[in-house]
């Protein structure tokens, strides 16, 4: 119960003066995502066939790792700021939004290292 | 979470509603299933039907509600004013969509009527909503004319006919609602989303060649509740019953607030 006014209760905490950065990067994220996605799936459509030494091969080719490499950043930050909208929508307690943002933080960033490094590693040749 | 689900005293189909069959020599009968709520009575919402003499009837379905009203069952709760879809007060669910009772065709509804109040509202009585947010986020936006210039001593503060034009269609909002109870966006945010009603209306001031508060205006708009939760979903503008936009409207606030930083 409280007797705060209703223009007071929608005024809030004020405007926190952002959301575009988010809005923006959202959209440039997703529009590189279109050529970059579509190279990763004619690039493995076009491969002979799947097998380690193959795909080692594929890698090891300075543009296309520097592509996958892309990729890779390009999906998990795509992903997060996607994710991160669904959450502000449907997550409303105060401490399972802050829970459930940190988690999905945390997810990512493990993601898009482990995914980089694995380029990275099979491009430069560290993996036997 | 949000909510998806009706409170548990709000579930309808627990309680039999009432029938209220049609006068003898009907000729013309058309059912209707009316959302029905007493909080003074400690009941549950149930359904009531109705079957209505259309024959003896006006054209638009706010006829049929006066006429249950006035001849079946006076106790039906409903808002309504100016009977032609200028004061926006018989905005209800109709046949699954919002609109206003008063231009709604009765021709244009196969089958039986169902008429519910505007989605994910706090009920006043049956088909009577409780407005006051929705009136206070249109009030949060500031409304009226803001400048730093004084007036001209001799006259009003002029306006090219090119400038008024683009406030002529956003200004012929009615607040009936119908918008911002139809998104989604608004049924789960609706406490720190405005909903696309009052970003109509503050993009209204916005395009105002007149007003000198465009810049507070999109600092106070910009937020990821007050105005980034809108998904273009695009039930606000299927819904209007005045055809206005109000998606383009705040897809072009999000414009103006992108062209001030990029």
């Amino acid at each position: 119960m409280s007797l705060q006014s209703p223009l007071g209760r929608v005024l809030g905490k004020g405007s926190a003066k952002s959301g575009f950065h988010h809005w923006w990067v959202e959209r440039v994220s997703g529009a590189a995502l279109v050529p970059l996605g579509l190279w990763f799936a004619f690039a493995v459509a076009a491969l002979p066939d799947h097998s380690y030494a193959t795909v080692r091969q594929f890698i090891g080719q300075p543009c296309h790792a520097v592509l996958l490499v892309l990729l890779a950043a390009t999906a998990t930050y795509h992903s997060r700021m996607g994710l991160q909208v669904v959450v502000d929508d449907y997550v409303h307690g105060k401490g399972a939004k802050l829970v459930v943002t940190l988690l999905l933080n945390f997810i990512h960033a493990v993601l898009g290292v482990a995914m980089v490094l694995a380029v990275v590693r099979l491009s430069l040749g560290g993996a036997a | 979470m949000a909510e998806f689900n009706l409170p548990a005293n709000s579930r309808y189909k627990d309680i039999p509603g009432k029938l209220h069959p049609a006068p003898a020599g009907a000729t013309k009968v058309k059912t209707f299933r009316i959302y029905r709520f007493d909080p003074e009575s400690g009941e549950k919402p149930r359904i009531d039907t109705y079957q209505v003499d259309t024959g003896k009837c006006g054209p638009m379905v706010l006829d049929a509600l006066l006429k249950i009203k006035n001849e079946v069952d006076s106790s039906l709760t409903f808002r309504r004013s100016c009977r032609e879809g200028i004061c926006g007060s018989c905005a209800m669910n109709i046949d699954g969509t919002n609109t206003l009772a008063c231009i709604k065709g009765l021709d244009t509804i196969e089958g039986e009527v169902r008429i519910f109040p505007l989605p994910h509202m706090p009920v006043v009585k049956d088909l009577v909503p409780d407005l006051t947010n929705f009136y206070a986020q249109y009030a949060a936006v500031k409304p009226w004319l803001q400048t730093r210039t004084p007036p001209p001593p001799d006259g009003e503060r002029l306006q090219s006919k090119e400038d008024q034009e683009k406030v002529d269609k956003p200004s012929a909002c009615i607040l009936c609602a119908c918008c911002s109870t139809s998104c989604p966006s608004y049924w789960w945010n609706s406490d720190r989303y405005l909903g696309p009603a009052a970003l109509l209306a503050a993009y209204r001031w916005i395009v105002d060649s007149r007003d000198e508060a465009t810049g507070e205006r999109l600092d106070e708009l910009e937020d990821p509740f007050r105005l980034y939760r809108c998904h273009t979903i695009m039930n606000c503008t299927e819904a209007c019953p005045k055809d206005l936009n109000p998606a383009r409207a705040i897809g072009e606030i999000k414009r103006l607030i992108a062209e001030r930083q990029v």
